[in-house]
């Protein structure tokens, strides 16, 4: 994979959303893995919580929504209770999919969602939805 | 007949295990000449030194073994007791028959450590009645001391001795002292302005009067040992009488030539008559001969004519001056290597590719920029910054293999700097690790990534070249498994840090070692860090290595407090264990001169009644010599013994077994 990286790319807005979203500061995360080592569904993500943390922090928002990483994430809380510098990747990785739902429209009603689309959704995009009435 | 004790020691388990001691005893008795024999639990306990003192005593032995661990844990120990107890320490003999006996042998009753331990003992005893009582050599001291290195180090061990009570010289070989510290911006990881903590000390170094400030000086020659050195030092000609220079700085203003400056590191011009910078002290400026017209073709002379006090002097000459010292402290620091080196980082081909000494002069606030962050090539405020690390450094092919240990906490301090003063810039930094060992150093780089928002990547940079105005950074971010091209306005170098170019030199003339990168080599690594193989010459700051700012003080300070204990008293006393000619049979192939690492070999002219010269012997110089043993193996006429460890003592022991 290359990258080009400029100052727009460090200093993202996505991110900063997703950091404002979240109540994460993403420049904390020193990569040492541990959120990675003890996921219990990092086995299956397209890209792990260790490397989401990064490419967040090179700013490449598009690279991260566009894998299956947020909507497998259980929100179990693990890579909290282990994070050394006190990072919930779980905490970004549901920011990123309230940001992900919010792109259509504003607020998003669970209950007028047509059916067959809700079968086809991920059951944490449709948590996410429920969760957007306090958020 | 002589009069030998045997003192067996248990070592608790640790010999007795596997050593039947009573019996190791029991046989010594029988041995002629020993008249008194024991087997004690610990020998080295308070309780078994009275014993052995008050045997000594009882007996009227005259030489003593004391059977136990390595001569290296307690030999001291022992010959301490015989000392207290009125005989020559150096009557007193170990045997260890711990280390490489009782630990090696597993079972007692095979008795094989026994056997062991009696025949070592019966060779320890044989080899002592051929000892001679030794004395310790005494060596009159010279209380002044010489500082060769202006830079912090040195100050700082300067400063020290000085406070001390004592004199000191402190020869540097550019026109100020300073050192390195005087080119840096602010100091991680406190920032505090390197300038600001730095002059007062420079200030105080020239005013205290025990200080001798030999500045625009090299040190050309070193003769003599420890306590007793004689020192050539090449004064430079400034072509300013520095007695009547006031530092008024009317010279420098009205001469009208310029050269690029050594001290800003090229980035701005300085004149041919000048002051490296503008706190520099001594505050007389010299003149750059090479480049000064009246000097190579006798023309100008401004110089000379505003000056007031009429102190220029376009022929003066070089000066030798000869010093005598008891001690020599060396911190002559480091360099950068250099960048052209590597081609791929531009350096030398882009201007504003620049190293991590020439971005500390660019945020210095005496800078060329007046500490305002601009590129070199337009003066432009770079909107982007990369930093690349181990530019040499843990490159085993092209660079050295160690970590120059000081560019990981110097980056994150740029990185601080930059953000500070360019707000809304983005700097980035290629590493592969990140160094941050030393207290708060590992919440300062934190701190430049989490609070000032330096982009860290993890990997290195294969390529910079230019493309529309703007330097292209290829690199790696191994974090993230990427290639990364970055566009950025300026890059700076993390380069290696290497010795002194002329080390090995000074180094030769000292008689002190270095190691393949010509870095000075102390002692002991861990126990004995400031001093070297030839004593009374002792070391501080990164002529050794690689160094932060607090090491550096911290050794000129250990450098001093072991210059001012060697002071304290008016002779010193040395082991004497040392080399003795036989000047008889010595026919002055000078061998043992090559051989010699200390230098301590000398030539001898041994005259007639009216003073002709009849034959020339070697000498060992007591004061130097470290009893290596080195000039024995080497002189081919026998004609060489090392005190405490003769021919005879040897051969005695082997006879013996």
């Amino acid at each position: 994979m290359k990258i080009t990286l400029s100052n727009a790319d460090v200093q993202s807005k996505g991110v900063a959303r997703v950091e404002r979203l979240s109540g994460e500061d993403l420049k904390k995360c020193y990569q040492c893995g541990n959120c990675s080592a003890g996921c219990p569904v990092s086995y299956a993500m397209e890209i792990p919580p260790t490397r989401v943390m990064r490419m967040l922090q090179l700013g490449k928002l598009d690279e991260v929504k566009a894998a299956n990483s947020m909507w497998l994430c259980v929100g179990c809380l693990q890579c909290y209770s282990r994070c050394p510098k006190g990072c919930s990747v779980a905490a970004v990785l549901e920011a990123m999919r309230q940001d992900a739902l919010r792109e259509g429209a504003d607020r998003v009603e669970v209950k007028d969602l047509p059916m067959p689309l809700l079968k086809k959704a991920p059951q944490q995009a449709i948590v996410c939805g429920f969760r957007k009435f306090v958020s | 007949m002589p009069r030998i004790g045997v003192f067996v020691c248990q070592c608790g388990n640790n010999i007795a295990a596997t050593v039947d001691t009573k019996k190791v005893a029991e046989e010594m008795a029988k041995i002629p000449g020993v008249v008194y024999t024991c087997d004690y639990k610990f020998m080295c306990s308070s309780p078994g030194q009275e014993t052995l003192k008050q045997a000594i005593k009882e007996n009227n032995l005259d030489g003593i073994i004391v059977s136990a661990c390595s001569p290296h844990m307690h030999e001291k120990t022992f010959r301490k007791a015989s000392e207290a107890a009125g005989l020559n320490p150096y009557q007193c003999e170990i045997t260890n028959i711990r280390e490489q006996c009782s630990w090696v042998h597993h079972d007692k009753t095979k008795a094989t450590g026994t056997v062991k331990s009696v025949d070592l003992t019966r060779m320890t005893i044989q080899r002592l009645k051929k000892n001679q009582p030794l004395k310790k050599i005494k060596i009159p001291v010279k209380k002044k001391a010489l500082v060769i290195g202006g830079g912090i180090a040195g100050i700082q061990a300067a400063l020290d001795i000085a406070e001390g009570g004592r004199e000191v010289i402190l020869v540097e070989k550019e026109p100020s002292i300073g050192g390195n510290m005087a080119r840096l911006s602010e100091t991680f990881p406190t920032m505090d302005c390197s300038q600001c903590i730095l002059t007062p000390k420079m200030v105080e170094a020239e005013l205290n009067e025990n200080i001798t400030l030999y500045t625009y000086s090299e040190v050309e020659k070193v003769d003599g040992y420890i306590g007793n050195f004689t020192v050539t030092v090449r004064r430079k000609s400034k072509y300013v009488d520095e007695e009547r220079c006031t530092g008024c700085g009317e010279c420098m203003e009205k001469c009208p030539f310029k050269v690029e400056s050594a001290f800003e590191l090229g980035l701005s011009k300085r004149k041919v008559i000048y002051t490296p910078f503008p706190q520099a002290v001594p505050n007389i400026p010299v003149i750059d001969a090479p480049n000064c017209p009246k000097i190579q073709k006798d023309k100008c002379g401004a110089c000379a004519i505003v000056c007031g006090p009429k102190c220029i002097d376009f022929k003066m000459e070089d000066r030798l001056e000869t010093v005598e010292v008891g001690a020599i402290v060396v911190a002559t620091g480091y360099q950068l290597m250099p960048n052209e080196r590597f081609g791929e980082y531009g350096y030398g081909r882009i201007k504003d590719v620049i190293s991590g000494l020439q971005f500390e002069r660019l945020a210095s606030s005496s800078g060329p920029t007046g500490g305002e962050i601009r590129r070199p090539s337009d003066g432009k405020v770079p909107e982007s910054v990369v930093f690349i690390q181990c530019v040499g450094s843990r490159d085993e092919k092209k660079g050295v293999s160690y970590c120059s240990k000081i560019c990981c906490m110097y980056t994150a301090k740029h990185t601080k700097l930059y953000s500070h003063k360019v707000h809304g810039g983005q700097s980035y930094v290629f590493y592969m690790d990140i160094r941050s060992g030393g207290k708060r150093y590992e919440e300062f780089v934190r701190g430049a990534i989490e609070h000032d928002g330096a982009m860290y990547l993890r990997g290195r940079v294969s390529r910079v070249y230019e493309k529309n105005g703007k330097i292209i950074v290829q690199g790696a971010d191994t974090l993230s498994g990427s290639q990364v091209e970055i566009e950025a306005d300026m890059v700076v170098l993390a380069t290696a840090i290497v010795s002194r170019e002329g080390a090995d030199g000074l180094a030769q003339r000292l008689g002190i070692g270095y190691d393949k990168h010509r870095f000075y080599n102390e002692y002991h690594p861990k126990l004995k860090p400031v001093e070297t193989v030839t004593a009374g010459i002792y070391l501080a700051g990164s002529c050794m290595g690689p160094m932060d700012i607090p090491d550096s003080v911290a050794q000129g300070s250990a450098a001093a407090s072991k210059v001012l204990a060697l002071f304290s008293a008016d002779e010193m006393a040395r082991e004497p264990i040392t080399a003795l000619v036989n000047k008889v049979t010595c026919n002055a192939c000078w061998d043992c001169l090559t051989a010699c690492p200390y230098t301590a070999i000398e030539r001898e002219a041994i005259k007639d009644r009216k003073g002709n010269i009849v034959r020339w012997v070697a000498r060992v110089n007591d004061g130097v010599c470290q009893g290596c043993g080195v000039c024995v193996a080497a002189c081919r006429s026998k004609s060489i013994d090392l005190k405490g460890y003769t021919d005879e003592q040897v051969f005695a022991a082997i006879n013996a077994f």
